[in-house]
């Protein structure tokens, strides 16, 4: 695959610092003063082509969105490299290109509240010069049209937006910089029903029209279903599977992958409720401790000695899907 | 046989600077023995100020403006703080969205447990602790004797939210209200809750309003359907028909707008606009803004047109096949 966001065996780990009474007290009683290492993401590797949206999918605590940020060029990864287009995002600790902008899960947080809507779209672009300050106002109008909102909103804040108003404001700030590619976190994750659905449209239209590259990060299947081309299923700081986006929701090969299906309430085609959710026992074991062998393995029926032994690499199914699993599901019919 | 919760025309108000605000406006529902009834809704409908009115829960600037709320027969609105406290939390619980902010985080988890059961009698020492442990076992809590121990923040979310739930069944309560219970989750986790809920419904006997703004969580519990917009209740039915044949455009909307119903990469079906401020609702239905099948009948209220277990506020019903069943 001709790759235009690669990442490469990306590890990001945090140092948890103790409280500073734990501290003192060690240090009191002569006992060496340890952080907690945090592993959230190891050994990632992936790539998204050109104009294709890849969906990342996990549980809360997986790492999707530590992948995201240093795939976005906004943390850096403790190993491995991210690119864009051949080229780094991040060197030395500074972000090299706008190439590759970020929409955040919460519109309340991440728009400055005493800007105006149109200094917050125009802000980026003029600071790196792609705009003049004479096109400013022009050029806020355009990104404003573009994502469904009035030439008038630029003169007002953010606080006299809804939330989905002020999604499609953070959306036009990271299309203000002209970028090839899109980090989106939870996009939609805040927002009520009926709007979710204008802001997905508002995606498809836009990936559409500018040839976009989404990395697409969420915890709803359905959402990540409709919007991506392929997805990567997350578990504790780790790829377990990735595929196109048919190809895993009808025949998931990891077991975490079958799991978090059936775990999710689905509507049927025909309205139908559902009744029958299969939930997985247990819980995320802690990121600070990963188990030993396959993460997954404590919460696994069909966990075999292997698994606590030997972690399962990621490695290809049939030709397009990859899954880490030792034992992985034969052909399973959706559910 | 009379329902255990019968509300009728409740209108909960809040005084705001803007004006008044009607963010229940008219509702009228039932809630029978060992019934789970979903109440679903986006953010501002009203589902969980109508959640908090059954509970006693509105404090100025709010305030219960008119309607009855029964419980058994017996009448809650009006009722002095002193004898609404009997009702809370021993005939009528509550579990919240966020379990953080609803348990007390410099309490252990027996302790809480011990304040919910002291509210309302006075158990052993001894008494206390078995419940406790049988409550946190029956919410699938693993190894509750060790838990008891345990402050909130020891706890991940989701075993936080199943103490709040064996909290909440821990007086064997009549009607348990979950306000989004699930939300704040994961869906693995949100899938062990649902599960473990429904086993609990069963053998408890008790009944359930389960609030949420997401249909396909609503389904796989409730047999029965509360759809709200903008403070008024504008459909009701059993789950699957509402589901499969809804008779209020918004329903149909909010169905039609799940991703599961498009073909993957093709745009959703969108109910357009927002929302309308709870201070500035239009005159007659306050969704005909947005709606494609508005008329100037909708200029009106529509009343509640009832058929057949269905319940509906809309003047266009949709998938009403047989001849007009008399709404105006």
């Amino acid at each position: 695959m001709n790759a235009f966001v690669r990442l490469t065996d990306i590890t990001r780990r945090f140092a948890s610092v103790p409280p500073l009474t734990e501290r003192l007290a060690k240090r009191l009683t002569g006992a060496k003063a340890s952080a907690t290492v945090i592993h959230a993401v190891e050994g990632v590797t992936l790539q998204i082509a050109k104009g294709e949206t890849l969906g990342l999918v996990g549980e809360s605590g997986c790492g999707k969105s530590t992948l995201g940020r240093v795939a976005a060029g906004i943390l850096e990864a403790s190993m491995g490299a991210a690119e864009l287009a051949g080229e780094a995002v991040m060197s030395a600790g500074r972000k090299r290109t706008t190439r590759i902008q970020m929409v955040f899960q919460d519109p309340f947080a991440s728009l400055n509240p005493r800007m105006r809507v149109g200094d917050i779209i125009a802000e980026g672009p003029l600071a790196h010069g792609l705009i003049s300050k004479a096109d400013a106002k022009s050029d806020v109008t355009r990104w404003l049209a573009a994502v469904g909102l009035d030439a008038s909103a630029a003169r007002r804040f953010p606080h006299q937006f809804s939330g989905g108003q002020r999604q499609r404001v953070a959306v036009a700030r990271a299309l203000a910089m002209r970028p090839d590619a899109l980090v989106c976190d939870e996009p939609v994750a805040s927002l009520d029903v009926s709007i979710q659905a204008q802001i997905i449209n508002l995606f498809l239209k836009l990936r559409r029209e500018l040839d976009l590259t989404m990395l697409f990060i969420s915890h709803d299947l359905a959402v990540v279903r409709h919007v991506s081309d392929r997805v990567a299923i997350m578990y504790l700081g780790r790829i377990v599977e990735i595929g196109p986006t048919e190809a895993i929701f009808a025949a998931p090969r990891h077991p975490y992958t079958r799991a978090l299906l059936d775990s999710a309430p689905r509507l049927a085609a025909d309205g139908a409720p559902d009744q029958d959710i299969r939930p997985i026992r247990g819980e995320l074991p802690s990121p600070a401790d990963p188990p030993p062998g396959c993460a997954f393995h404590q919460r696994c029926t069909f966990a075999q000695h292997r698994c606590i032994e030997e972690r399962p690499l990621l490695r290809s199914m049939d030709g397009t899907q990859e899954a880490a699993c030792h034992f992985p599901l034969g052909i399973q019919h959706e559910r | 046989m009379s329902p255990l919760l019968q509300v009728r025309g409740l209108v909960t108000q809040f005084h705001t600077r803007d004006g008044i605000a009607s963010a229940v406006d008219g509702v009228s529902f039932d809630v029978g023995a060992g019934e789970i009834v979903g109440l679903v809704g986006e953010s501002g409908s009203g589902k969980s100020v109508t959640g908090y009115s059954i509970l006693g829960l509105i404090d100025p600037p709010g305030r219960i403006a008119a309607g009855s709320i029964k419980l058994d027969g017996r009448e809650l609105v009006g009722l002095s703080h002193r004898r609404y406290r009997a009702v809370r939390g021993r005939r009528i619980a509550m579990v919240f969205q966020d379990p953080m902010s609803t348990l007390n985080a410099v309490l252990r988890v027996s302790e809480q447990m011990q304040l919910a059961m002291q509210a309302h009698g006075k158990p052993s020492p001894d008494q206390m602790r078995q419940r406790s442990v049988e409550a946190l076992a029956k919410v699938g809590m693993p190894d509750p004797e060790h838990r008891l121990d345990a402050y909130p923040h020891q706890l991940s979310g989701g075993m936080r939210q199943r103490v709040a739930i064996a909290i909440a069944f821990l007086n064997h309560p009549e009607l348990v209200i979950c306000d989004e219970p699930t939300t704040a989750l994961d869906v693995s986790i949100q899938a062990q809750i649902l599960v473990e809920m429904r086993a609990l419904v069963r053998d408890a006997r008790v009944s359930l309003i389960w609030i949420s703004h997401d249909l396909a969580t609503v389904s796989v519990l409730a047999s029965r359907l509360l759809v709200m917009y903008a403070g008024r209740l504008i459909e009701q039915g059993p789950t699957a028909e509402v589901l499969r044949r809804p008779r209020h455009p918004y329903t149909q909307g909010l169905i039609d707008s799940l991703p599961s119903r498009a073909a993957p990469g093709r745009d959703l079906i969108q109910i357009p606009g927002a929302t309308p401020s709870l201070t500035d609702l239009p005159t007659g239905c306050a969704f005909k803004a947005r709606c494609g099948y508005a008329t100037s009948a909708c200029d009106t209220p529509p009343p509640e047109t009832f058929d057949n277990g269905r319940v509906w506020r809309c003047f266009n019903p949709l998938n009403v096949n047989t001849v007009a069943t008399g709404s105006q």
